[in-house]
């Protein structure tokens, strides 16, 4: 039987572009480029090991986003993931988490699963939610934010390096896995790989195909509202000296004047 | 007024410093009821009491610690029906935010992550976030369900408040799901005996240019001569020369210390995802082109193996 495996990567803008927030305080996607979350490299990175480690295995990437997220899945197929579904409707503008964990839930049981892959936050939202949200809306273990993980015989085992404790996790199938960026470098996508991407499928879906209801998402059916987006006020320029010799005493001087010493 | 709950972070009854500071935002809320899970709650109690607990909800069972997040988000939930509260305050680690979505999601809620403040509104709380690598202020309110929070540390002051605090026990049962992820190995980290990176009014922390792992007591001796925390950044974590629990930035540790000391690291955007809102930035480096300049009240442009070592070395000497 084939080891089914859907990754959720997301569409984010790049996080060294001058992000900003759009008139309906939603993240303006227009303004920056976006891209790949790169923190979901490793949750491709890793179900592509999960894949060949085992005999028959078969990757779905999934995104929720705009037309521009199929760049996303595109890096994901060309990195070696199979095919791809792009949930994509007018109506999710303005989504917030609930939302979105509803309809990647919905669209990850219309994919079929055995494992879910996410990454362990998203470089714009930055909630690290999305991944706890989809084990209790699909009914599966969470084994997340892993440094290190396997898939054999039919468990995941994996490290969770937490504040006070590293705990070695182990759980059966189906289940949901989050890895973080210590799980191991990302691969990039080869010639080949690129080349092969282009003939991958990407099933194109929308709310009515998930049978989601408009007012459980969007702007209007969102769980949260942003009242207020005010960009921080840049810092007043600091002194900056030259170390002559003196520079760690100017500091220590500095440090005395702030009440530090 | 209306209850408030708040998840009590703790090791074995020792009530981590962001809970309390979670008691404080709760309070101008409603009247704070905290929940304690698992171990201890007789050393908690009177700690959680003296900061404002009206009451204390305990449930202890193996589960907690044998099984992932799960059992803790059926015992919240336990208490969120016994108390139907007008808020839930969840310390933000990433345990604690994994917590309070499957909360949220059970109560029908809306969640707001990583809050740096909360205030009462007559319209619920008011939460305010650091957004975008700290470059916008966010205001937000939760629109349906009771608001759950999850409030990130140094973002209110520990305040005294005495309250009855009585204990309670809270019954929970716990569900299918409850022991679908076993732990089946935990090690504890081992204690440097500094402060917590995250909880720390001073850190002090070491990049690139420290230049190996044997250098890093440069960065420790400051640290310690301050009673401070050490952080590195990614490029010193990837680079084997200090643990990554002590990474501060976007994948790290977000902290927000009345003071904060960088040493050869140049403030790439995801670094200064987890600092920028310090209150005092500090600078040493020895390109005066560095982006981390952009963001010092005061900055050094020099070979931190000079500056760092005559900086501790004027620290002891004025501290006596
Ligand atoms: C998805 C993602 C997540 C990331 N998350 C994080 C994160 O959480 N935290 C993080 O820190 N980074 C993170 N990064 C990496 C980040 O982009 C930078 O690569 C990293 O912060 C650089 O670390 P650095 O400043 O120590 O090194 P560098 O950028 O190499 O800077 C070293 C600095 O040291 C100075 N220097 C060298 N020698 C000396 C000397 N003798 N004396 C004084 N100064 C000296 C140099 O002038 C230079 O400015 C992330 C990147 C990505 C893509
Ligand atoms: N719109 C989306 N489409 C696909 N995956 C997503 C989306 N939003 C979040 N995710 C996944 O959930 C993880 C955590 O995201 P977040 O909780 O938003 O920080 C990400 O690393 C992705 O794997």
């Amino acid at each position: 039987m084939s080891l089914r495996i859907v990754v959720a990567v997301k569409y984010v803008p790049d996080a060294t572009g001058d992000r900003h927030f759009a008139e309906d305080l939603t993240t303006d996607r227009d303004a920056v480029d976006g891209l790949l979350s790169e923190l979901d490299e490793y949750a491709v990175e890793q179900a592509l090991q999960i894949a060949d480690a085992a005999d028959d295995a078969e990757i779905t990437v999934l995104t929720v986003g705009p037309a521009d997220a199929k760049d996303a899945l595109r890096k994901a197929l060309s990195m070696g993931a199979d095919k791809a579904i792009h949930v994509e409707d007018d109506g999710l503008h303005g989504t917030d988490i609930i939302g979105t964990s509803l309809v990647l839930a919905k669209a990850i049981e219309h994919a079929g699963y055995d494992l879910v892959v996410t990454g362990m936050a998203s470089t714009d939202g930055t909630a690290g939610v999305v991944p706890a949200l989809l084990a209790e809306r699909l009914g599966i273990p969470q084994v997340t934010l892993l440094s290190e993980v396997k898939v054999e015989d039919g468990k995941v085992t994996g490290r969770r390096d937490g504040d006070a404790a590293s705990e070695t996790l182990e759980a059966s199938l189906p289940a949901l896995v989050s890895v973080t960026d210590q799980s191991g470098e990302a691969r990039y996508p080869s010639f080949k790989g690129i080349m092969a991407a282009k003939k991958k499928p990407v099933e194109a879906l929308d709310l009515s195909d998930l049978g989601i209801d408009e007012a459980e998402v969007g702007l209007e059916g969102a769980w949260t509202k942003v009242e207020d987006a005010t960009a921080r006020p840049p810092r007043t320029a600091g002194t900056i000296v030259k170390d002559e010799g003196e520079g760690g005493k100017q500091l220590a001087e500095f440090l005395a004047s702030q009440k530090f010493i | 007024m209306g209850e408030v709950l708040v998840y009590v972070d703790h090791v074995d009854g020792a009530v981590r410093k962001p809970t309390l500071e979670l008691l404080t935002l709760a309070r101008r809320l409603g009247e704070p009821v905290a929940v304690h899970l698992g171990p201890g709650a007789d050393t908690a109690a009177p700690v959680l009491a003296e900061h404002g607990a009206t009451r204390v909800l305990t449930a202890d069972a193996s589960e907690f610690a044998d099984y992932l997040v799960v059992p803790k988000v059926d015992a919240l939930e336990a208490a969120a029906k016994a108390v139907s509260p007008i808020a839930v305050l969840v310390p933000s680690s990433g345990e604690g935010k994994e917590i309070a979505a499957r909360l949220a999601l059970r109560l029908g809620s809306g969640i707001i992550t990583d809050a740096v403040d909360v205030e009462a509104s007559d319209a619920g709380p008011v939460a305010t976030q650091s957004v975008f690598a700290a470059g916008f202020t966010t205001k937000s309110r939760i629109s349906k369900g009771v608001p759950v929070i999850t409030v990130k540390p140094n973002s209110a002051p520990v305040e005294s408040a005495p309250a009855a605090g009585a204990v309670e026990q809270l019954a929970v049962e716990f569900g299918a799901l409850a022991t679908g992820t076993k732990v089946t190995a935990r090690t504890p980290r081992e204690s440097t005996g500094r402060p917590e990176l995250t909880e720390a009014a001073i850190v002090v922390s070491g990049g690139r240019g420290v230049n190996g792992s044997e250098n890093f007591h440069i960065i420790e001796a400051l640290a310690d001569s301050l009673g401070a925390a050490v952080g590195a950044s990614r490029a010193a974590v990837d680079a084997g020369w200090y643990p990554h629990t002590n990474q501060v930035g976007q994948t790290g540790k977000s902290v927000s210390p009345q003071l904060y000391i960088a040493n050869g690291i140049s403030g790439a955007i995801q670094h200064r995802a987890g600092m920028q809102t310090s209150k005092t930035i500090v600078a040493v480096n020895k390109d005066a082109e560095a982006p981390i300049f952009d963001l010092v009240d005061y900055g050094v442009v020099g070979d931190l193996f000079q500056v760092v070592p005559q900086l501790t070395e004027e620290i002891k000497t004025r501290k006596g």
